[in-house]
């Protein structure tokens, strides 16, 4: 029987994770269970509606049971929070299963939160007081750092609408490769753009335009598909050196070294790696072995989370079903899109505490 | 007895009629056409329901009905992990219909998924909310455009005339069924050319989750023997 999230074992261990996180000098926070939808459904889009239960309240519109903490904590920290703070929280999240009836819709999370202060310093402690509070369990850590291919796309020598284009897709792999391949003149145009650029007016013949997409929007498109159609090709050093990013599967030592050879071609990405390099020595202060810590390119960019630097898991190698017991990353523009204008860096994390209950019961 | 449950009224229900009559069962309402209920000569054993084809996927899958026809775009989007809980038996060749997406023939600038996506983008820019996307299937849409990495739209609930949604400019967009096209052409629309979310068709289900008696089991293979799966 999995214990629940009202089980005793999942409550005692959340308080111990609590304590743990309390002692470093985070605040204690709490946040409703019902949060506004627009807010969540503004930042994820239709697919937070896949994931969390979606209510409705008469007089306040659609709400949702929370499906995590770190938007309401962001939200609380940038209208009323200091700098530098951090925050702990401990309760229940709901997740609707659309495909495995095993996942539980409803567990506890216990969180820790750290707003403003040295990126590097702060990335280190929440990893390391993460993986404090889980020793003695037998967990693998996964790390990565998806600022390092976002300064690699912006670092590209092509135009700023193809940049803006790859970087809002930084976390859908699939269409982030398509856009890549197609700037890179790895696939053909389609016909239907080709005839559209060839015809001396492409709007010939439209008399009526029903909805609210107007005439000039629809030109505007033309014309950027135009200077899209102009600008030359990324060249196969550039795209490759992408490549080499997003495969990177290593232990940080030998990735931060394959990391300074891509720089000396592609210098943009010099600050990122500086600011890896800063966070192992960080880690390694903190008695985390640098020297076998896992490293991967794509680390966390399938995750519907708006994680934009470090990443972070904790999974168990020997229950491979479960999900990880821990998860956590740098959601520096989080802060910025819900602190209208203000932005704080931030980074963050959160324990399963049943999880941690189940494996440590399996490993008595 | 195995319940078997068909669409209760108009073509889909007279389509499933023939399709069991060509295979040498006959399938009749009882008494007067108001009546939900029927009878299935030439085989022992199963009794017929009569529902909208609608409710059939939700009773398959709470082991109500343990045989149902009814269309595969409807099962897909009514019931979760559905491919765990039924079972396709048979295909039946009629009932066809594409769920497809479709935007205002005037999007000279559009003609694929990936065109929707730029646009979608552009659109949230200039007017400040995503891209309005009507339909009723909204598991299937919104699974197919993660799946292709289409953001930046939002689904809106439509449950019927879904083609006139643009012009009332109460979204951009649509996913909708369509047989021959002949709707939307009419209401100014044209589907993206890959575009197509799944191919429906009249489909006969069984469900796992139903009691299976041997009794039933053996039914069903009489049954599967009749009807030459």
């Amino acid at each position: 029987m999995m214990p629940g999230p009202m089980g005793g074992p999942a409550r005692a261990e959340a308080a111990r994770l609590s304590a743990i996180f309390e002692a470093t000098g985070a605040q204690a926070v709490d946040t409703s269970i019902l949060q506004p939808a627009d807010v969540l459904l503004d930042l994820y889009g239709e697919d937070i509606r896949a994931r969390a239960y979606v209510t409705a309240d008469p007089l306040r519109g659609e709400m949702m049971l929370r499906p995590d903490f770190t938007v309401p904590v962001v939200r609380a920290h940038m209208e009323e929070g200091g700098d530098p703070a951090r925050y702990t929280y401990a309760g229940e999240v709901f997740r609707r299963q659309e495909t495995d009836p095993a996942r539980p819709i409803e567990f506890l999370q216990t969180g820790f939160e750290i707003f403003g202060g040295d990126p590097a310093q702060a990335d280190a402690e929440v990893f390391a007081t993460i993986a404090g509070a889980l020793e003695g369990l037998d967990l693998r850590p996964s790390t990565g750092d998806i600022g390092i291919l976002m300064a690699a796309v912006r670092g590209l020598g092509t135009s700023e609408a193809r940049k803006a284009a790859l970087l809002r897709h930084v976390w859908r792999p699939r269409r982030f490769r398509a856009l890549l391949d197609r700037y890179s003149a790895r696939t053909p145009l389609p016909a239907h753009k080709t005839a559209l650029l060839a015809a001396a007016d492409p709007m010939a013949g439209i008399e009526t335009l029903p909805g609210l997409r107007s005439r000039a929007e629809i030109e505007a498109r033309i014309a950027t598909l135009r200077a899209e159609a102009e600008t030359p090709p990324l060249g196969e050093e550039e795209t490759a050196l992408i490549d080499m990013i997003v495969d990177l599967r290593e232990t940080a030592p030998n990735v931060l070294s394959s990391l300074r050879d891509i720089a000396v071609d592609m210098p943009a990405i010099s600050d990122a790696v500086t600011g890896l390099t800063r966070r192992l020595d960080a880690l390694s202060a903190r008695g985390v072995d640098v020297e076998t810590l896992p490293f991967e390119g794509s680390f966390g960019r399938t995750t519907l989370e708006y994680y934009d630097g470090f990443v972070f898991g904790f999974q168990s190698p020997t229950r491979a079903d479960l999900p990880p017991v821990a998860t956590g990353g740098r959601y520096d523009a989080l802060t910025r899109q819900l602190g209208q204008g203000r932005a704080v860096p931030a980074v963050g994390g959160v324990i399963r505490p049943e999880l941690v209950v189940q494996i440590r019961e399996g490993r008595a | 007895m195995i319940r078997l449950g068909v669409p209760s009224k108009g073509r889909l229900m007279e389509k499933t009629f023939d399709w069991f009559g060509a295979r040498g069962l006959s399938l009749r309402k009882n008494g007067n056409d108001r009546e939900y209920a029927g009878v299935v000569e030439g085989i022992e054993g199963v009794e017929l329901a009569l529902l909208s084809a609608g409710e059939i996927p939700r009773e398959l899958a709470a082991g109500r009905l343990h045989l149902g026809v009814t269309g595969s775009d409807l099962v897909r989007e009514k019931v979760a992990g559905w491919d765990l809980r039924l079972r396709e038996l048979a295909h039946m060749g009629f009932g066809g219909a594409d769920l497809i997406i479709a935007v205002p023939q005037a999007w000279v600038d559009v003609d694929t998924l990936d065109d929707l996506d730029a646009v979608a983008a552009a659109f949230r820019r200039t007017h400040g909310f995503r891209l309005r996307i009507a339909t009723k299937y909204h598991r299937l849409t919104r699974e197919f455009l993660r799946e292709h990495g289409v953001a930046d739209y939002q689904l809106v609930d439509s449950q019927g005339a879904t083609e006139g949604v643009v012009r009332n400019e109460t979204a951009e967009a649509i996913a909708d069924i369509t047989s021959t096209g002949e709707t939307l052409r009419a209401n100014g629309l044209k589907i993206l050319s890959d575009g197509m979310i799944h191919s429906s068709q009249a489909t006969l289900f069984k469900s796992n989750t139903a009691p299976w008696s041997d009794a039933h089991r053996a039914t069903l293979d009489a049954l599967e023997d009749r009807l030459g799966l």
